[in-house]
């Protein structure tokens, strides 16, 4: 028997506000393909390209029980459309990243200054936190940022000018700066 | 982070909501199936981080959607019982009728509470049973009624 859209509606929302789950989810039509976003009630706590692998990741990291819940994602979805129809150059959204390690941490909170339409690179972004030399782990912990676009990994290349790599493919690193300015279309 | 296995709410979710709920209209009606259905689905996500095995999750949520049927049915059994006593004895218990227009305004559950108690001289735990409450809350439900109601009749 299918389960009409206002039965279903009503439970996602009474669910998500008896606090009996651990993350709200929705899916973001974005240019770049369709994203996974999703918050815990202290934040938004991931975004992630690939929506199935994004769905298992976030179980395993905030717990199972994770609903899709549209409303609860409003501001986000919303932001997001903002920044890609090129009217927001800043996120204004609670995080939550008290999963992520500590010296993750420290460099993700130094890669949220990196501004609009600019770029750096690892290596400066590991000088900044006073970790010169740990460029590598730098890249290591862009990979694993959790909240790409809001947390903008894209916005830090290698020292040559090359854009090294992006959790989401080159190709939407590559589209993301192209959109910010930082880039020409197709010019690398 | 729950078990080997158990996928996220999200999919079990999707999977299995379509045969909970023809189970429950099946058992209850399609109107009563839908209260039950989010019932059935709010005590999934309460034992959901308890689970260590994610398979037979269709038997197990089809337990639980068994387990509100029956709660379910407990309740308008109990309430149905008023009902037929209250066609049953409305000639016998002139009393009943005017008390009844007389507690029109009052919330149901205080309406109910002192018309049982006053209308069927049923005792508190009986009351109780039938609100689905405490002998203490139907009594509580009860004495409020009727303060409400002298209120009413001094104003």
């Amino acid at each position: 028997m299918s389960v009409s859209e206002d039965l279903d509606t009503r439970f996602r929302e009474a669910a998500a506000a008896a606090g009996l789950i651990d993350a709200a989810f929705d899916l973001a039509d974005t240019p770049i393909g369709t994203l996974l976003v999703a918050a815990t009630d202290r934040g938004l706590c991931q975004i992630s390209f690939d929506p199935d692998r994004g769905l298992d990741e976030l179980s395993r990291k905030v717990g199972t029980r994770v609903l899709r819940v549209p409303r609860k994602l409003d501001p986000a979805r919303r932001e997001l459309d903002e920044y890609f129809e090129g009217r927001r150059t800043e996120f204004d959204l609670p995080l939550d990243i008290a999963r992520v390690a500590e010296f993750n941490r420290v460099v993700l909170d130094e890669l949220a200054l990196v501004p609009y339409g600019q770029v750096t690179t690892y290596g400066a972004l590991a000088a900044k936190v006073g970790r010169p030399r740990a460029a590598r782990a730098v890249g290591v912990v862009m990979n694993r940022n959790p909240i790409p676009i809001v947390l903008p990994c894209h916005r830090v290349i290698g020292a040559s000018g090359s854009l090294t790599g992006y959790g989401g493919g080159l190709h939407r690193k590559q589209a993301l700066l192209e959109l910010e300015g930082a880039l020409l279309p197709s010019s690398n | 982070m729950g078990g080997v296995n158990v996928p996220p709410f999200e999919r079990f979710y999707e999977e299995h909501r379509g045969v909970v709920l023809g189970m429950l209209a099946k058992r209850l009606g399609r109107e009563r199936a839908e209260d039950a259905f989010q019932e059935t689905f709010f005590r999934a996500l309460r034992a959901y981080p308890k689970l260590r095995d994610g398979r037979n999750l269709r038997a197990w949520v089809l337990t639980i959607a068994a387990n509100v049927a029956t709660d379910e049915h407990r309740r308008t059994k109990l309430w149905s019982g008023v009902e037929v006593a209250d066609l049953e004895t409305v000639d016998e218990r002139p009393g009943y009728a005017e008390l009844r227009e007389l507690t029109a305004d009052l919330p149901p559950t205080e309406r109910a509470a002192v018309v049982l108690r006053y209308g069927y001289d049923l005792d508190y735990a009986r009351i109780g049973a039938v609100l689905g409450s405490s002998t203490e809350a139907a009594r509580q439900a009860a004495s409020s009624g009727v303060r409400r109601l002298r209120r009413k009749e001094l104003s």
